[in-house]
């Protein structure tokens, strides 16, 4: 019997920075990028005697979280030290939840959501050095800035199949976070970060088999990658006969190696309890109803309306909705009535993506009710389908009208009468091989006569029309 | 006038508003005492007098403030080793109250080493001395607001309590401490031991002064999110009789292990309370013999998470090591504190561990429950609960530092107190051996101001004298 396959087990913990204006327990200021040490106070430096006091809007933004995720949202959450000696950490204990965490349960994308729970960030440590990280560092400074900023820590089921799965949903959290304006959810500075836990079984089975966590992967690439190394690792491990052992992974993505960060003997105990300086945190319906009222249309929601009500099919509508600000840009365009949905949806996910380079189109120089009209005239072949690209590729370069572009070029689509009857004799004159094995009945050779059309009229002529002129013309 | 350091707080505001005293010459009488006294009760005494208002509340009514309170700019140390030099950049909101109050600040005073004590004994900067008697304790861990009050190098001060380090001082000292409801004053800069139980509280030559320096303590704090506002005025206390009063004497509380001498002001102050017309009768509280445990148990726990940021990389003591930060970490921590604090960090670090967390730190919620409710159980049926403050008069010195449990039953009539978060009062009701007793009425929460009246009309009947440890 052969080795049955291992199917990959994950589940994600992803932080998210929250874009309040002030941090979790004090007055200072979010910012990034700003001179270290300048967004500092008694409560973020952790000097003796101050306290925390809890921000009202984190909380306003946990709820919306939790709501948009469809988790249960605790009447009464509570407050826990996370105790823990680091230099990013000056209380030496962390305020999180832990018990009783503020949203329970839930799901998003066909993944289920354990928990949503509020806590605050650690300090920055910047390592002097070549290497940047920790190990070979000359030394390591603090900045405090960072230090309080509220997070949410969004923890799921062990419901994700693959890396290119576990990216894919990362993506649509992020979409879904950025959607509901609580979180600027940017890799790059550290406002999403995500740990994964891994893990390999027979496949078919429903036993857990032992977990490793990947720490902090900072882009959807090196997560997919990092989980996609880890995975690769576990299988060869367990063909080779040994066992996969609990520890927590570091992964560099330069050199594509995971290393141990501590094992799980050498696992922390956090000693939690009940954080004594805050009450429970009571959440009233006045507070649900008021995040509720905040909820903007999210990705999953615009999805499933794009497909119900406009009819577009399930991949486009899904890549529309789960853009960031890509939905509200198609209907714009579609509300001046100029295009139908599918082909504008269609134009807006594959050529104008093309013609951006994969570019946000609210940011180009296309505007959504130009677009519309292309692919209006487009549908009604007023402009050919090539010459339309022809035209997008001026909009996406210089933005502006269609129709003046059209106009301007000389791009509208040429009749089906004499002019381009002559154009296609002279192109069979210019093409005798061509014309000769069209005859011969190889219908292949009529795209060098097309072509010849297409090169005198810029892409003007319809190449239906040419090609039935070409047979007509030569009898076949 | 008469000597200016014999009047009480309320009286020097008063002499002060009326124009008959100097509100300079006050400050600058206290403050040469204060620089030359002989007890150890100060760590720090300011030198110039600020310019105050007469027309403020206090007056410009000098105060001294224990140690652990931040105060902007001068040295807030705790009674540790760890906050050596320690200047805040920032004034504990109780403090800055007292200052626009027109209180400004004396000195700060001695303490046990973050508030772990019942002697000041484990200051870092030596013990403080009580003035009735110098070979013994004053109490602790207020001891140096006690020590200050009483032997009038201050005219009040405050301090704080976690489990009777306000009341057991003043009962030893001979003077007044109140220790208020959770919640009614603010903690926010208050260097913390245990944050579920500590409250700030007066020390103070009588009732009515704990009175006048509470109005101005109490409020809700947007800085500290487990205040309250306080839902009455103090108004200053003017009961003469204690008609109608109920008081209940908790069986466990007042009789094993109290001194003879204890026991005995114990029954006098009773007997004096029903001819103002008090009736006392014995109630019970079942768990309370318990509260010392459970409290051994959450304090450090609470301490052991507070303590963990004093790692000698921002503030106070720093002692490098060869090896790098650890060293520096351990190195300093193992000099800096002293022997009962690494004592409670380590019980409570423990009582949180994996594994033991639900016998020890849960176990401890629930017995505080229950104290809890036992109290609220009394309070059907009486209007306060009273008992011996301490079990003992003053002790001397080095008497009990051998013996961490011999030292923790001082506060074996206390504890239960503030892990009820109820508000207290201990006022001297007689000497035992030529030292001050304590007499200790509890209340139900925010009842200090029926708590201070029936205290008033006690301490009048009373008549105690302090003047001896003033001389």
């Amino acid at each position: 019997m052969s080795t049955p396959e291992l199917e990959a087990v994950i589940g994600l913990e992803v932080h998210v920075q929250l874009a309040t204006r002030t941090k979790m327990f004090c007055g200072c200021p979010l910012s990034f990028g700003d001179p270290p040490n300048v967004h500092t106070c008694p409560v973020c430096l952790a000097l003796p005697g101050a306290l925390p006091v809890l921000n009202g809007r984190a909380v306003h933004y946990g709820v919306m979280v939790g709501l948009a995720l469809g988790c249960d949202i605790a009447e009464r959450s509570i407050f826990a030290r996370k105790q823990y000696f680091y230099p990013d950490n000056p209380k030496a204990y962390q305020i999180s939840q832990y018990e009783t965490p503020l949203c329970t349960g839930g799901h998003l994308g066909g993944v289920d959501i354990t928990r949503v729970h509020l806590e605050e960030d650690a300090a920055k440590l910047v390592h002097i050095g070549t290497s940047g990280r920790i190990h070979g560092a000359d030394a390591s400074i603090v900045d405090f800035n960072r230090g309080g900023t509220p997070l949410i820590e969004i923890v799921t089921e062990p419901d994700l199949r693959s890396a290119a799965q576990a990216r894919e949903w990362l993506m649509l959290l992020r979409s879904t976070l950025r959607q509901l304006g609580v979180s600027d959810v940017n890799m790059d500075e550290g406002s999403l970060r995500a740990d994964a836990n891994v893990s390999v079984r027979p496949a078919g089975t429903d036993a857990l088999g032992t977990k490793t966590e990947l720490k902090n992967m900072n882009s959807f690439r090196f997560l997919e990658r990092g989980i996609e190394a880890e995975l690769q690792r576990q299988r060869e491990r367990i063909a080779s006969g040994a066992e996969v052992q609990q520890e927590t992974l570091h992964f560099d993505p330069q050199s594509g190696t995971l290393t141990p960060l501590r094992s799980k003997e050498e696992a922390q105990d956090y000693r939690y309890f009940p954080e004594p300086d805050l009450p429970p945190l009571e959440v009233t319906p006045a507070m649900v109803q008021d995040a509720r009222a905040d909820l903007p249309e999210l990705p999953a929601d615009r999805q499933r309306r794009y497909e119900d009500e406009l009819g577009l099919n399930a991949e486009t509508a899904r890549l529309l909705a789960f853009r960031e600000g890509l939905g509200p840009w198609f209907e714009r365009g579609l509300a001046t009535g100029a295009a139908e949905a599918q082909p504008l949806a269609t134009w807006i996910t594959q050529d104008l993506a093309a013609a951006l380079g994969g570019a946000d189109p609210a940011a180009s120089k296309v505007e959504p009710e130009a677009l519309a009209a292309l692919v209006g005239m487009v549908n009604r072949k007023e402009v050919t389908a090539s010459a339309g690209k022809a035209v997008l590729e001026k909009l996406a370069a210089e933005g502006g009208d269609p129709k003046a572009i059209v106009e301007a070029e000389g791009l509208g689509a040429m009749g089906d009468g004499d002019e381009l009857e002559a154009l296609v004799q002279a192109a069979i004159d210019a093409n005798p091989d061509a014309a000769e094995k069209i005859r011969a009945g190889k219908q292949q050779a009529v795209g060098a006569i097309i072509g010849h059309v297409m090169r005198e009229t810029k892409g003007r002529a319809d190449g239906g029309e040419v090609s039935r002129i070409v047979r007509e013309k030569l009898g076949v | 006038m008469s000597d200016p350091l014999e009047l009480t707080g309320a009286q020097a505001a008063a002499a002060i508003r009326a124009g008959d005293l100097d509100a300079r010459e006050l400050f600058e009488a206290y403050r040469a005492r204060a620089a030359a006294e002989e007890l150890n009760a100060f760590t720090w005494v300011g030198d110039e007098a600020p310019a105050t208002d007469p027309d403020a509340p206090l007056a410009g009514v000098p105060f001294a403030a224990k140690d652990l309170f931040c105060t902007e700019g001068v040295p807030s140390q705790a009674g540790s080793r760890i906050l050596e030099g320690y200047r805040p950049p920032y004034s504990a909101t109780v403090v800055r109250h007292l200052q626009e109050a027109g209180a400004p600040l004396l000195g700060k005073t001695n303490q046990d080493e973050f508030a772990m004590g019942s002697s000041t004994e484990n200051s870092g900067y030596g013990p403080t001395l009580n003035p009735w008697d110098r070979t013994r304790v004053p109490g602790g861990s207020s001891g140096g607001s006690a020590a200050a009050v009483a032997a009038g190098l201050a005219p009040w001060a405050i301090g704080t309590d976690t489990g009777g380090s306000i009341r057991q001082p003043a009962a030893l000292c001979g003077i007044v401490g109140l220790k208020p409801t959770y919640g009614a004053v603010s903690r926010y800069g208050m260097i913390a031991f245990a944050s579920s139980l500590d409250q700030a509280g007066p020390l103070t030559r009588d009732v009515t002064d704990a009175a006048l320096l509470l109005r101005h303590m109490v409020g809700q704090d947007p800085n500290d999110s487990t205040s309250l506002p306080f839902p009455d005025p103090i108004a200053l206390p003017t009961a003469e009789r204690l008609d109608g009063l109920r008081l209940g004497v908790p069986s466990e509380l007042s009789s094993d292990g109290i001194a003879p001498g204890v026991r005995e002001a114990f029954a006098k102050t009773v007997a004096l309370a029903e001819e103002l017309g008090a009736s006392v009768d014995e109630t019970t509280l079942p768990h309370a013999p318990h509260a010392l445990a459970a409290y051994y148990l959450i304090a450090p726990a609470e301490a052991s998470a507070n303590l963990a940021r004093y790692d000698g990389v921002r503030y106070g003591l720093r002692v490098n090591g060869d090896d790098g930060l650890l060293e520096m970490y351990t190195r300093t921590r193992a000099q800096g504190f002293g022997a009962e604090v690494k004592r409670r960090i380590m019980l409570g670090t423990y009582a949180l561990s994996e594994g033991y967390y639900d016998a020890y730190y849960g176990s401890a919620q629930k017995v505080r429950t229950k104290i809890a409710d036992d109290f609220r159980e009394a309070f059907d049926r009486f209007d306060f609960v009273i008992t011996p403050t301490s079990p003992t008069v003053a002790f001397t010195l080095g008497e009990k530092t051998d013996d961490p449990w011999a030292m923790y039953l001082n506060d074996y009539c206390t504890v239960p107190v503030p892990l009820a978060g109820l508000p207290a009062i201990s006022i001297p009701n007689g000497l035992s051996e030529g030292l001050p007793v304590g007499f200790h009425v509890i209340g139900p929460a925010f009842s200090e101001p029926r708590l201070l009246d029936a205290a008033y009309a006690l301490e009048q009947a009373i008549g105690f004298d302090g003047a001896e440890a003033r001389a």
